[in-house]
């Protein structure tokens, strides 16, 4: 729908409010469980055998002593589990394909990165499986690897896959590369576009791969029934999807596994995906006990996660009176030992928050011999904003703009085209940028070596499939089930969208996450989807229950249902000629539920489209050290449109935190390899994150431009926060000391030799 | 192998267990006594999430062996609330926000505790400095601090906004 979006609500005391969520006081007293929490009697323990080499044909595994060890109960190699016919399933932008899928859980015919697991033990103590890894014998003839993005698309690179062909070119080429797709996407004509500009700026850029780094590792429970039943505990965004994939790749159907959904610690994305789960369920199926694997904060570093390292360049033109008439960028994403990197997100986003009659992106997915990349937080959106939004910036400066105003000027609003095809359909980007302008820190006046940056961003949020359930209990209280992993404090925002829903208090719902055999399917606790789709199918569930009180009050009314209203929390007369009957609240209907009708229950499934996207823009304040070339940020913030704050404190935490993250992407994190193709930094000590005394608050601005799609104008808030993070960074520091960084991280050893660099041109 | 007996105090409870000799605190309270209160995140020290206290002394339970622990005092967060009576930190953490998937929460009460011992009335600065071992990937650390700051002036006795 193309119109200014404005909705008008009620009143409301919940929405937007801070009440305690409902998972709060045992994840404070330490008794909430997560992945590594669980136990179970007869409980073996799993470890994984990984590979030492970046790339290399597997000759042999003898797994024979490791057998023979005492205490150890089985031992497994790829062999143990079905292989999978090679077909690209779903839609393109996020294609599958479980021949890879299940080498990247355990290697086949090769290892194609340092840590690829290519087999796993259970035994009866942790010590004695981690001194089984050591008796199994492998043989190996070691490859020429490849690490970085361009030296893999050279056509001397060594090749990771003998059946990958490039896709998306015509004709397919006739020799195996490491470039598994070419995209492109374009709007209008850019030749023209930039026949127009009066200042073109193109740069090229880098970026570094960097580790989602949930504090929680990766960890699994698994029993394999006798009777073919099995159940999963593990720390998922989706214990939906952790059912499906596992299935699939052991050849079991999805009604013969259960997965139960631990407490996740944390996740950004990179815990959409599984790594021991079917490991675990194998070894399980071999030992006839349950068995638990847990993973090292060293194996999490080199077998998981990270997003995409890039390389890049855009181009893009500008009049003097700041219309951008043109922009095109080229898009070169790692995807890590099996395609997928989220290159075409990165070229969807890349451009989307300007109105451009003009404009192509072109992608390039490539693998090579590092960690299959996962989704982390916008995927994609990060890494191409940082070279756009750094663009612009420059532009900004070549006409002697406010990099506010420009963006102001080309802001896209509802109507705007994109690059993709479809029209936007929502506003709240000139809003953010508003939100910003009048914000009196934009003012504040900077000393020597600081400088202030701004930059915007752009993410589709996502909608899909949710189920909720709701049932009324005997005293008026609520149990209210969904299936969507709480990552982000979403329990306590199902809870405040029923008790507004149904005129209840808060503290009268329980809100809790069912297992997969006690719910209606849930897709992924990803892409923002979760407060809108998954609230949406809570609220209809409400509705429905609404629909049932005033059914069963008309009925002890003997009255019709349309003379029945249900207002705060009670079904009344719908006006004084219906008779004086006192409201019938839920607690007195439920109280007479055997006999009008039974138990009180609603079960509500969506597949919800018409998700609004998400916008940010920032500013960053910082200082250089030239001396050092170190950064000290010193103010940050960070505007957003959310549609609508449900849980105004958890709304705020995800923007918080999508900027700390970035923040760390921006100035420290990064993937460090040798020579060998060794991860030499798999630890937090050396991945540095950003630590509480690096930052400053964090200032949150909330901008609140209803969705009208959502029953309270939801949009996801918990991506867009990262998107323009880098660039903000990035463009403060060439504010601060004259310096254009193009590459990230954007650490002090690089700053100093900017600095220095520049000192010598000079 | 043979194990090493150890008897200690958790939590003010004598509790008596056998490890082996590289077995770490932090393996043995959760995986011997069931205790899975405090987090693993790194196994090496640099993320706090095993924080514990040991005679007192803040501690990585990741660094210490389960036999060290021998004639000593653990603190441990299941130890934190005075029964089902939230410790002040505990409930500032619920009122503030200061958790977002909790699994560095009880490593991140166990510091703040220790440091209001020390400094009842910390700057923002000191509380960003204590906590700098105690890594929180969710938050961006602002509510954690609100939180620290506000549970200090209601330990302190002072009325709070």
């Amino acid at each position: 729908m193309l119109k200014k979006t404005e909705v008008a609500m009620n009143p409301s005391e919940l929405i937007g409010s801070r009440p305690v969520r409902p998972d709060g006081v045992p994840k404070v007293m330490g008794l909430a469980q997560y992945g590594a929490d669980y136990e179970l009697p007869g409980m073996l323990w799993g470890k994984v055998l990984r590979s030492p080499h970046a790339h290399a044909r597997i000759i042999s595994i003898d797994t024979s002593r490791a057998k023979a060890l005492p205490g150890v109960k089985a031992v497994m190699t790829a062999a143990d589990m079905p292989d999978q016919a090679f077909a690209y399933q779903g839609p393109e932008r996020v294609q599958l394909n479980f021949w890879h899928m299940t080498r990247n859980v355990m290697a086949r015919e090769k290892v194609l990165f340092v840590g690829h697991p290519l087999a796993a033990v259970a035994a009866t103590s942790q010590a004695i499986a981690a001194a089984a890894l050591d008796l199994i014998d492998v043989q190996y003839e070691v490859l020429p690897h490849v690490i970085n993005v361009e030296e893999a698309m050279r056509a001397d690179a060594p090749v990771l896959f003998d059946n990958l062909f490039t896709r998306g070119v015509e004709p397919v080429p006739d020799k195996p590369s490491n470039v598994t797709r070419i995209n492109e996407i374009k709007a209008g004509d850019i030749d023209s576009g930039f026949a127009k500009a009066d200042e073109v700026v193109q740069m090229s850029f880098t970026t570094e791969p960097v580790h989602q780094g949930y504090i929680e590792p990766h960890a699994a429970l698994a029993r394999w029934g006798a009777d073919g039943q099995c159940e999963v505990w593990s720390s998922s965004q989706g214990h939906f999807v952790v059912r499906a994939y596992t299935a699939k790749l052991l050849g079991l159907n999805v009604s013969d596994v259960v997965v139960h959904p631990a407490e996740i610690g944390g996740g950004f994305g990179g815990k959409t995906v599984i790594y021991l789960e079917p490991l675990a369920l194998t070894l399980s199926r071999l030992s006839g006990h349950p068995v638990k694997m847990v993973m090292s904060r060293e194996e999490v570093f080199q077998a998981t996660g990270p997003t995409s390292g890039s390389s890049m360049t855009v181009k893009m033109g500008v009049t003097r009176d700041g219309k951008i008439v043109a922009a095109d960028g080229v898009f070169k994403f790692q995807a890590g030992a099996f395609p997928g990197s989220p290159v075409m997100n990165a070229a969807m986003c890349a451009f989307s928050v300007y109105d451009l009659e003009n404009a192509r992106a072109v992608s390039y997915d490539v693998v090579c011999n590092r960690p299959k990349a996962a989704a982390y937080r916008a995927p994609g959106s990060p890494i191409a904003a940082f070279a756009v939004e750094s663009v612009v910036d420059e532009l900004a400066r070549r006409i002697g703009m406010d990099p506010l105003e420009l963006r102001l000027k080309n802001a896209v609003k509802a109507g705007s085209p994109t690059i993709w095809g479809p029209k936007h359909a929502h506003d709240g980007f000139r809003e953010t940028i508003e939100a910003l302008m009048n914000h009196p820190a934009y003012k504040a006046p900077l000393g020597p070596n600081q400088g202030r940056g701004v930059a915007s961003g752009f993410w589709f949020n996502g909608g899909g499939e949710s189920t909720a359930t709701l049932h009324v209990n005997e005293d008026g209280s609520i149990a209210l089930a969904t299936g969507s992993m709480d990552v982000g404090g979403s329990r306590a925002s199902m809870a405040i969208m029923a008790a507004e829903t149904l005129g209840v208090p808060y503290e009268s719902v329980r809100s809790t996450v069912a297992d997969t055999a006690s719910i209606g399917y849930n897709f992924l606790t990803g892409g923002s989807r979760i407060t809108y789709a998954t609230g949406m199918a809570v609220v209809q569930a409400c509705q429905k229950v609404i629909e049932d009180m005033r059914a069963r009050a008309a009925m002890i009314w003997d009255v019709d249902i349309e003379s029945v209203v249900w207002q705060n929390g009670a079904a009344r007369p719908a006006d004084p000629s219906v008779g004086d009957f006192a409201p019938l609240t839920l607690k007195d209907i439920a109280a007479k539920r055997a006999v009008t009708g039974g138990p009180i229950v609603a079960e509500v499934a969506v597949n919800a489209g018409g998700q609004a996207p998400g916008f940010s823009t920032q500013f960053c304040d910082l200082e250089v050290d030239p001396e050092t070339g170190a950064v000290k940020i010193l103010r940050y913030v960070a505007a957003q449109d959310v549609g609508r704050a449900i849980h105004r404190s958890y709304v705020e935490g995800q923007i918080e935190g999508g900027v700390v993250q970035g923040i760390g992407w921006a100035l420290n994190e990064t993937y460090i390899y040798n020579d060998r193709g060794q991860l030499e930094n798999p630890g937090f000590l050396d991945y540095r994150v950003p630590v509480a005394s690096d930052l400053p608050m964090i200032e949150a601005v909330i901008v609140e431009v209803p969705n009208p799609n959502h029953p309270f104008g939801v949009k996801g808030v918990g991506e867009v926060n990262i998107v323009p993070v880098m660039a903000a960074v990035g463009n403060a520091i060439r504010d601060a000391v004259g310096v254009r960084m193009t590459a990230l991280p954007m650490s002090p050893p690089a700053i100093l030799a900017a600095l220095d660099a520049e000192a010598v041109s000079a | 192998m043979a194990k090493h007996h150890v008897s200690t105090t958790i939590n003010g409870e004598p509790v008596e267990f056998l490890c082996d000799t590289s077995q770490t605190l932090l393996d043995v309270l959760r995986n011997e006594l069931d205790m899975t209160g405090t987090k693993e995140g790194c196994g090496t020290g640099d993320c706090g999430a095993c924080s514990v206290t040991l005679d007192g002394e803040l501690v990585c339970s990741c660094l210490v062996l389960g036999a060290e622990a021998n004639g000593k005092a653990v603190q441990t967060i299941e130890g934190m609330a005075a029964g089902s009576e939230l410790h002040p930190l505990q409930r500032k953490f619920l009122e503030h926000a200061g958790l977002q998937c909790g699994i560095c929460t009880p490593g991140i009460l166990m510091a703040a505790r220790e440091l209001l011992k020390h400094n009842p009335d910390p700057t923002e600065e000191q509380v960003r400095y204590w906590l700098a071992g105690n890594l929180c990937r969710c938050t961006g650390y602002n509510k954690i601090i609100e939180a620290v700051l506000d549970a200090a002036r209601e330990m302190r006795g002072e009325s709070h906004a």
